[in-house]
């Protein structure tokens, strides 16, 4: 099959500008050292909408570019697919770095590390590329990691701080416990059709059906095992529970990191991947219901802890951990298209709401705290304006993206023959109200009301410049109106979305009454209206409320203010326990006393190895070979008289 | 061919080091020049066997034989195929970086470190080139000395205790070994050739017998658990050069020994010990990973880690099929090219500051960034990170382990997330973090020092995103190997559950050591 040049250089690009800017950034210096980077992304978006304008006419394509490992029956190749769906996260991924890039420009103005931010983001923007384009699993797994790597090295960009340069070998050790499920299940696929690529594997995927595996003396039904392998390394990647604890934590990067990787790109990945082997999914009911679950409960459980947290970054990031899970019961309840509209539709919203407060934290002189904020729509008008549309896309409120997307999965999960599907809706509704609550506290704290911060910081007080406020402004115009190409028929539109990705993700086999469609998007609707009102009534005409209500329950404020404790678990459970084995039992014991004592005691018992030794020093080593050429002459003679 | 390319290589760094003997010691230059172009022509030299070699032949290639001792049947046969290939290049490649990092670390009798670091070269090339079993037992004793003497006199501290331990721990293997060669040469027909030897078909019993023997040296070498508590020793005591080879080449020799020995001389011992094997090596991969969480010492740490890693290198080859077997043999290099540049760079660092305490360092990447991104790279490949060597060799590990023993490929894969835990944390404790008072104003790497580096640091991209220039040489050879160990026997599938496996494995080996 013929492939188009621009295809793989939809990632190379980015990968030659990130070669070129890690070897000569640093002459290049900060006037200079961002052009590679940003022409190169930005010659990337262009090709990715030549892409989608080659898969709007028809085409399709899977194409080989060279062998990458090959030993005996087992070969994979590099290669690229493009479809639908990859055609989706192209232009996802490379319009919100390309924004990205530009503000960076602005934000990390004036920071030493200036070039090496800049060469880091092209090798992530390389990496997510690979990640969406490739066409086996194998390309899949680099782009996966490598998009960890590039997280790892941005999360800990600040490597002096101690708390970044943990937050940074956190994300990369958690994801490792995701990958090794996900590594198992590449291989177990390899196994099961002798291939990695996605074609093949997914054209013969429903032979799996009704077969087990058997290992560690348990069965396993085939289809859910494979499926619930690669959705390990789903959970980690897109952090859901139980691997969630990296994410909030990635906060310690710069904030242009968090809406391009913690927000928009990178964390969507394990949407992606079970989007993507949909195939393999849709032939376990068992193991869509675990999305199922996995998703509403991780959904309720961020959204809770950000109620209550007052770092204005954790708070969203909290809110992405519970938009991801959004796009699992999309997912799981075998809505994966839905699921996609909505990774697409929170892409914009959600690096818009970073990257406002990147603004936010620019103008407050590196403050992140709420409860120092106040006021500032007077200071930063034009934040203020993109924020609130963010805020009430997220919230769902009728005509903004975030309506569109999260009305679908809802609808969704409601009519979905999958077990689970009810009480995701359920969950999803209730969150759906929570989410609305929580983004518009923050939004009020930050905005609203009056300055609680210091002189000093108040005097500082400034829009952001233009390199800055224009990202924002094409961001809050996807935040309106990215979710207008799947506007649902019973609204008039003519449902787009789905039908452009049916080809890969097929269509939900559910039917939903008018009249049912109409009352639950009026339940959300209203969910999401409550939730704003009530931020409203407490933070904004009555700000003793919340105080109150923390002083009413503290035991449960201190559970969600500490995030359930969750850390604190891994550490006594995990990390206390594995450390304390290698120093008090393999190194005291195993090692030092029994295999050391073992070894160091054979001489003694058979001769004084202290005295070997001292001989061996003295230089008299012919003591010691005469000793063991004698034995052997002693062994030898017991093994051939016999 | 017609030009002993083989015994060129053999012997041109003995001749080289022969001609170091007279020059004057206090001219370090010339010691130095002389080591290095030895080092160097002897990599040039060594080139033309890359390009040269056919990788459709399972045969030996650049074949010489020549009778020796003829009393005994004991011949000058040397020869080379598609596994023995790679480790020749590569330590050609590693000698010149051994003398490049040495060029102002070792101060006292330079001389004669770098005769002993060129008689070893010479030595190590000698063991992969061997088909002879005696020829092959004197090049493997003969590396024996001058890295006792490298760890011993140009080590740290506790250098005696060490290079004893390294001494005393491979002479016993070696011994053991040597017991098992002279009951080959008397039951296999009174030959030492290596080839001869495979072709025959010994009874089980006897082949039990020399597989364990055998395997006291090269479990030794290797080192497999329980063996291994020399090796952080001499890796921590030995001089950076001393490290590098132990890394990149001796300890390989352990496996090396297990592909051309211990599998085509005792197959069906093989097939039958492979569960043992694969039980030590995945014991090996965690014991050795958790317990580098523990370590307070640079150098340890990578030692410790080799345990780890070298039990991927035995697991692959002990899965008996081509992705283990090759994925194995293809981590053998990686490990060399991956923990040899990581001791080549700790020291550097070290001949900067003299501490190898981790709580030592902190902050490095501000002060030495350059050696900061070249430390990185080695550290991701380590941990098996796609698009590095490690992970090519790591993941064909795996899969082959998987389709052994679908419980050892579990096993064997959380040895990632160790290995992730115990790297990363290093790196930070090394490069991240605040600044550490006695680092600060140390000067980034100089120019022979980047020199040193970067081959490492290509060979681990260039493989880690080509790999078949490597895998095709091996195609061939374990193909041949594999189908010699598992023809056979009706398969290595097993339908026992797992825990009953390792029972009966187990059961197998007590007669055997008691014998």
């Amino acid at each position: 099959m013929n492939m188009p040049l621009y295809l793989p250089l939809i990632p190379f690009l980015p990968l030659a500008s990130f070669v070129f800017t890690i070897l000569f950034g640093n002459r290049l210096g900060e006037k200079r050292a961002h052009f590679v980077p940003i022409a190169t992304v930005l010659a990337s978006l262009a090709l990715s909408i030549v892409a989608l304008g080659d898969v709007l006419n028809g085409t399709r394509i899977n194409a080989d570019l060279y062998t990458w490992i090959q030993s005996g029956s087992f070969t994979v190749s590099v290669g690229f697919l493009l479809d639908q769906l990859t055609v989706v996260m192209l232009i996802v991924v490379t319009s919100i770095s390309s924004l990205v890039h530009i503000y960076s420009v602005g934000y990390m103005h004036g920071d030493p590390g200036y070039p090496r931010f800049f060469a880091y983001l092209s090798l992530f923007t390389f990496s997510m590329l690979m990640l969406v384009t490739g066409n086996n699993f194998l390309q899949l797994y680099f782009g996966w990691e490598a998009v960890g790597l590039s997280s790892y090295l941005l999360i800990g960009f600040w490597y002096e701080k101690v708390s970044a340069a943990n937050a940074g070998k956190k994300a990369f050790i958690v994801n490792r416990f995701g990958d090794f499920g996900f590594g198992l299940g590449v291989i177990l696929i390899f196994l099961l059709f002798g291939t990695l690529h996605y074609d093949p594997v997914f054209a013969q995927a429903s032979a799996m059906t009704g077969r087990t595996f058997d290992i560690f003396g348990m069965s396993f039904d085939l289809p859910t095992l494979v499926a619930l392998l690669l959705f390990c390394g789903a959970v980690g990647k897109s952090a859901q529970i139980p691997l969630h604890v990296w994410l909030p934590d990635a906060m310690e990067g710069p904030t242009p990191v968090s809406a391009l990787i913690h927000a928009a790109t990178m964390v969507t990945a394990g949407v992606f991947l079970v989007a993507r082997c949909n195939p393999i999914f849709a032939l376990s009911e068992t193991a869509l219901n675990v999305v199922t679950v996995t998703g509403a409960v991780t959904c309720l459980f961020a959204a809770t802890i950000a109620l209550v947290q007052v770092d204005i970054k954790r708070v969203v990031a909290y809110s992405t951990v519970s938009q991801l899970a959004y796009m699992f019961i999309g997912c799981g309840v075998g809505a994966y298209s839905a699921g996609i509209f909505h990774l697409y539709t929170h892409a914009y919203f959600k690096a818009l709401l970073f990257l406002g407060c990147g603004s936010v934290i620019h103008a407050m002189s590196n403050e992140q705290d709420v409860r120092s904020m106040g006021g500032l729509r007077k200071y930063l008008p034009i934040t203020y304006i993109t924020m609130l549309l963010a805020s009430l896309s997220i919230s769902g409120v009728p005509g903004f993206a975030g309506f569109f997307s999260k009305d679908e999965i809802l609808a969704m999960a409601y009519a979905s023959h999958v077990g689970a599907g009810k009480f995701a809706w359920a969950v999803g509704t209730l969150v759906a109200f929570m989410t609305a609550f929580y983004s518009f506290r923050l939004f009020f704290l930050t905005f609203h009301g009056k300055f609680r911060g210091t002189e000093a910081q108040k005097r500082h007080l400034h829009e952001s410049p233009y390199v800055m406020t224009i990202p924002l402004m094409f961001l809050a115009f996807g935040a309106v109106a990215s979710g207008w190409v799947g506007i649902p028929a019973i609204l008039g539109g003519g449902a787009h979305w789905t039908h452009f990705l049916e080809p890969v993700l097929g269509h939900p086999a559910v039917h939903l009454d008018h009249k049912t469609e109409w009352i639950l998007m009026a339940t959300s609707v209203a969910a999401g209206g409550l939730g704003i009102l009530l931020a409203i009534v407490m933070y904004l005409l009555n700000p003793s409320i919340p105080v109150k209500i923390g002083a009413a329950f503290p035991a449960a404020y201190r559970w969600l203010f500490n995030k359930y404790y969750v850390d604190e678990l891994y550490d006594a459970t995990i990390i206390k326990p594995t450390i304390g084995l290698a120093k008090s039992v393999l190194m005291k014991i195993t090692d030092g006393a029994i295999i050391e004592g073992i070894v160091n005691g054979i001489p003694r018992l058979v001769g004084s190895f202290s005295g070997v030794l001292r001989r061996i020093q003295d230089g008299n080593v012919q003591h010691y070979l005469a000793a063991m050429a004698g034995s052997v002459v002693l062994i030898l003679f017991w093994f051939l008289k016999g | 061919m017609d030009i002993p390319i083989l015994s060129i290589l053999i012997f041109l760094p003995v001749v080289g080091a022969l001609a170091l003997l007279p020059v004057d010691r206090e001219r370090p230059g010339i010691i130095k020049w002389t080591a290095l172009s030895v080092a160097t022509i002897e990599l040039f030299a060594s080139i033309p066997l890359w390009f040269h070699f056919d990788k459709t032949t399972a045969s030996m290639q650049f074949v010489e034989k020549a009778s020796w001792i003829p009393a005994w049947n004991i011949e000058y046969h040397l020869g080379i195929d598609g596994i023995s290939i790679l480790f020749i290049l590569l330590s050609a490649l590693v000698t010149i970086l051994c003398i490049l990092v040495s060029w102002n670390a070792i101060e006292k009798k330079r001389k004669e470190f770098f005769i002993s670091l060129l008689l070893i070269e010479g030595a190590m090339i000698g063991v992969f080139c061997s088909l002879d079993l005696f020829l092959f037992y004197i090049f493997w004793e003969a590396m024996l000395i001058p890295m006792f003497l490298i760890i011993g006199v140009w080590g740290g501290p506790k250098r005696i205790y060490a290079a004893v331990k390294f001494f005393l721990y491979t002479l016993v293997g070696s011994l053991l070994m040597l017991v098992g060669i002279i009951i080959l040469y008397q039951t296999g027909g009174h030959t030492f050739d290596i080839l001869a030897l495979s072709m025959q078909e010994f009874p089980f019993r006897l082949q039990m017998l020399l597989f364990w023997a055998f395997f006291a040296a090269f479990a030794v070498k290797v080192p497999m658990w329980p063996v291994h508590t020399w090796l952080p020793d001499a890796h921590t005591e030995a001089p950076a050069a001393g490290s590098v080879i132990l890394a990149a080449i001796l300890i390989k020799m352990g496996a090396y020994g297990f592909l051309r020995f211990s599998l085509p001389i005792c197959p069906d011992a093989s097939v039958a010990m492979m569960v043992p094997m694969i039980v030590l090596s995945i014991i090996a991969i965690v014991y050795g990973g958790i317990i580098c969480l523990g370590q307070t010492d640079l150098k340890r740490l990578i030692a410790y880690s080799s345990v780890s890693h070298m039990g991927f290198v035995t697991l692959g080859i002990f899965s008996l099929n081509t992705q283990g077997m090759e994925g194995g043999i293809l981590q053998m290099i990686n490990h060399g090219i991956v923990t040899g540049a990581l001791f080549l760079a700790v020291g550097m660092v070290y001949e900067r500051t003299h501490t190898r305490r981790i709580e030592d360092y902190g902050g490095l990447a501000s002060h030495m960034p350059i050696f900061a991104a070249f430390f990185m790279v080695f550290t991701l490949a380590a941990v098996g990170l796609p698009g590095t060597n490690g992970f090519v060799g790591e993941f064909l590990i795996l899969l082959g382990s998987f389709v052994a023993r679908s419980w050892a490929g579990v096993i064997a894969a959380t040895g990632v997330i160790i290995g992730a835990a115990y790297m990363l944390w290093l790196y930070q404790r090394i490069f991240f973090n605040p600044a550490n008072s006695k680092i600060i104003g140390l000067p980034d790497l100089d120019d022979r020092e980047i020199v040193t580096l970067l081959p490492m640091l290509i060979l681990i991209l260039v493989v880690g995103i080509f790999p078949t220039l490597l895998l095709d040489y091996l195609h061939v050879s374990v193909a041949h190997l594999l189908a010699h160990v598992t023809g056979n026997t009706a398969g290595t599938g097993s339908n026992v559950g797992y825990l009953a496996e390792i029972a009966g494995g187990m059961k197998q080996i007590l007669p055997h050591i008691h014998h």
